[in-house]
């Protein structure tokens, strides 16, 4: 395929997206909410259709090949059309008709959310463990990283202040002096990051996005 | 004899006539008059800059009364008007100013542009009293087609637009350009010969980010560097994904680098998948890729926020190598701790042009190194300024509108 016209559409929409930016009028807003904004959606919602594609794909030649973990795949098809099939039924109140109105909304409420909740769960023992790790004064770097979370952890509770009133607010000065201003210098790197990656594009010097090194 | 009998009779029945009134009720005292509050002064109205029109936007010295202690006052009411009209209507409210010294309220109902308005403000006692200003200037809206708050960043674009050209021309003269080593990036080669000498996958997760998000974006560029690789030496790579634009453009990115290393049979199409855009979803089910598929090399490259542990903890759990990388600063730590190579922040977006080696995207890195500097450079300028000169002048050059 002539990589030109992509490029050429990168070109012309990322040089008026950028002028967009410095234009407050109302033709700028409307260009920016009537056809970015909803051209983005319309965008998501025809990828979803090869996207939905590839996942039934990925599991069904998974479920063909008796690959290890199938069985949950299994799993993954009957959620999927399940979920599809329910949503459809309930709104059209079909399932009214069998004294199950609402089920779509009874298993997310039921099903989805407390997996999800488990799995945000799961996150506390992986800090714990992390932390350990982070935490074994090896080197002086670790050390100091170690007594600086030390203060900052014994700061924000109330056993901190009952032993030194000062503590929270050496805690807070940790936070807000030394720990900001790493913050900050990221960000600074981060930003121009982000405009050099975005001129790059726009320009045509970046083409990996197009795969490959986007050679014509 | 024919008058003196009525006046007889009037005589006789007066007093009993008076008698029979009821007695005249107590004429109610008048309510108290509201207590009168401090008007406030000097309204000024004056077209909201920088704007897309309908919006006027209002200034007022607050009430004397306001700031009291206990508070005589609510707030304040703004009224509005057509120029030249006595048709005063409340357009809004505006809570009490002090200790502000200036009272602002920004008008943003008018019903079109280019009509000259004009405004009251009235103080709202607490017991119901008030106090009205007199009136302000004739002001009317309009929109704007440049912003001029924004021109310090117009500046520094077209000034990082020029950087960017003169590297990337000095690069295309053939000069060379030093970078930095980035551990990083140079243990990719290692990690896919690796997995190549185990026989084991590659795991490529690009984050949970949009395709509006441009750590996606920088990191689709560095899956293609990392799938020319993997198709060099027909590594099997596995690219799960969150998001469907990103999916539809890591398949194509991938497809392409195979096709490119002239590998077009080795690219298996199962293998780059949407998997869900459940941020919890997505974490489960990376975590049972981790587990079923053992990958040898893990790469988490893109924006992640709360499952980043949960992924870069059950990688190192299965032993993988892992490289990460976000430019999200609260992330950072916890792949700095599970993962054995990190890229902070820019090098991330640096990742591409590190990887091709090609010298036009190298410059680009000079320019971004460039413009760093002068950045640092003002900063510590305007520090040395507000601390001699207490003038922040330096640094509300930097604020952007």
């Amino acid at each position: 395929m002539d990589r030109r016209i992509p490029l050429t559409i990168v070109l012309v929409l990322g040089i008026i997206m950028m002028l967009q930016f410095f234009i407050p009028s109302r033709p700028s807003e409307t260009f920016f909410t009537d056809i970015f904004v909803r051209w983005g959606l319309l965008l998501y919602i025809f990828a979803l259709i090869p996207s939905v594609g590839s996942l039934i794909r990925h599991h069904w030649r998974k479920l063909s090949a008796r690959k290890q973990g199938w069985a949950y795949s299994i799993v993954t098809l009957i959620g999927l059309f399940g979920m599809i099939l329910i949503g459809f039924l309930d709104r059209e109140h079909v399932l009214a008709k069998v004294k199950a109105a609402g089920l779509f909304r009874t298993l997310f409420l039921n099903v989805q959310v407390p997996m999800q909740a488990s799995m945000f769960g799961i996150l506390a023992f992986y800090m714990a463990s992390a932390s350990y790790r982070a935490f074994r004064a090896r080197t002086l770097e670790a050390t100091l990283l170690l007594v600086a979370a030390f203060i900052v952890m014994f700061g924000v509770i109330p056993f901190g202040a009952f032993v030194w009133n000062k503590i929270p607010f050496i805690s807070e000065w940790f936070l807000e002096v030394p720990n900001m201003a790493a913050k900050r210098g990221i960000r600074f790197g981060v930003g121009l990051g982000i405009a050099a990656t975005s001129l790059k594009i726009i320009l045509g010097i970046e083409r990996s996005w197009m795969g490959g090194g986007g050679k014509k | 004899m024919k008058l003196i009998l009525p006046l007889l009779m009037l005589l006789l029945f007066a007093p009993l006539l008076a008698l029979s009134q009821p007695p005249p009720e107590p004429v109610p005292p008048s309510p108290p008059a509201p207590p009168v509050v401090a008007a406030p002064t000097d309204v000024v109205a004056k077209d909201t800059p920088n704007d897309a029109g309908l919006s006027i936007s209002v200034t007022f010295k607050p009430s004397t009364d306001d700031g009291a202690k206990p508070p005589k006052i609510t707030g304040y009411d703004i009224l509005r008007s057509p120029a030249g009209k006595d048709s005063f209507e409340v357009t809004g409210f505006s809570p009490r100013v002090t200790p502000e010294p200036v009272g602002h309220f920004t008008d943003s109902s008018l019903p079109r542009d280019g009509v000259p308005y004009v405004y009251k403000v009235k103080a709202v006692g607490v017991d119901g009293g008030e106090g009205i200003s007199a009136l302000s200037n004739p002001a009317q809206s309009g929109q704007q087609w440049f912003n001029t708050a924004r021109t310090n960043a117009l500046l520094a674009t077209v000034l990082f637009l020029c950087f960017v050209v003169a590297f990337v021309n000095r690069a295309r003269s053939g000069k060379s350009l030093f970078i930095r080593r980035i551990a990083g990036l140079s243990a990719v080669e290692d990690a896919v010969g690796r997995a190549t000498e185990m026989g084991r996958p590659m795991l490529y997760v690009p984050g949970i980010g949009t395709i509006g998000d441009i750590a996606t974006i920088a990191s689709l560029n560095i899956l293609a560097q990392v799938a020319k690789k993997a198709a060099e030496y027909e590594t099997p790579l596995i690219v799960p994904n969150y998001d469907p634009i990103v999916y539809t453009v890591a398949h194509e990115v991938v497809k392409e680098a195979y096709l490119e290393m002239g590998k077009p049979d080795a690219f298996r199409a199962d293998n780059v998948y949407f998997v869900t855009n459940d941020q919890m979803g997505y974490a489960a089910a990376v975590d049972g890729i981790m587990v079923r598929e053992k990958p040898a090399t893990n790469f988490f490259l893109g924006a992640f926020f709360a499952e980043s542990l949960i992924l870069a903890e059950t990688g190192a759990a299965t032993g993988a190598i892992q490289i990460a990388g976000t430019d999200q600063v609260t992330q950072l730590p916890f792949f700095i701790t599970a993962c054995d190579y990190t890229l902070m922040g820019e090098e991330l977006y640096a990742a591409s042009a590190y990887l091709a080696k090609e010298p036009l995207l190298l410059g680009t890195l000079k320019a971004q190194d460039l413009s760093k500097m002068i950045i640092v450079g003002i900063l510590i300028l305007g520090a040395l300024v507000t601390l001699a000169l207490r003038s922040g002048v330096i640094i509300n050059m930097l604020n952007v509108g």
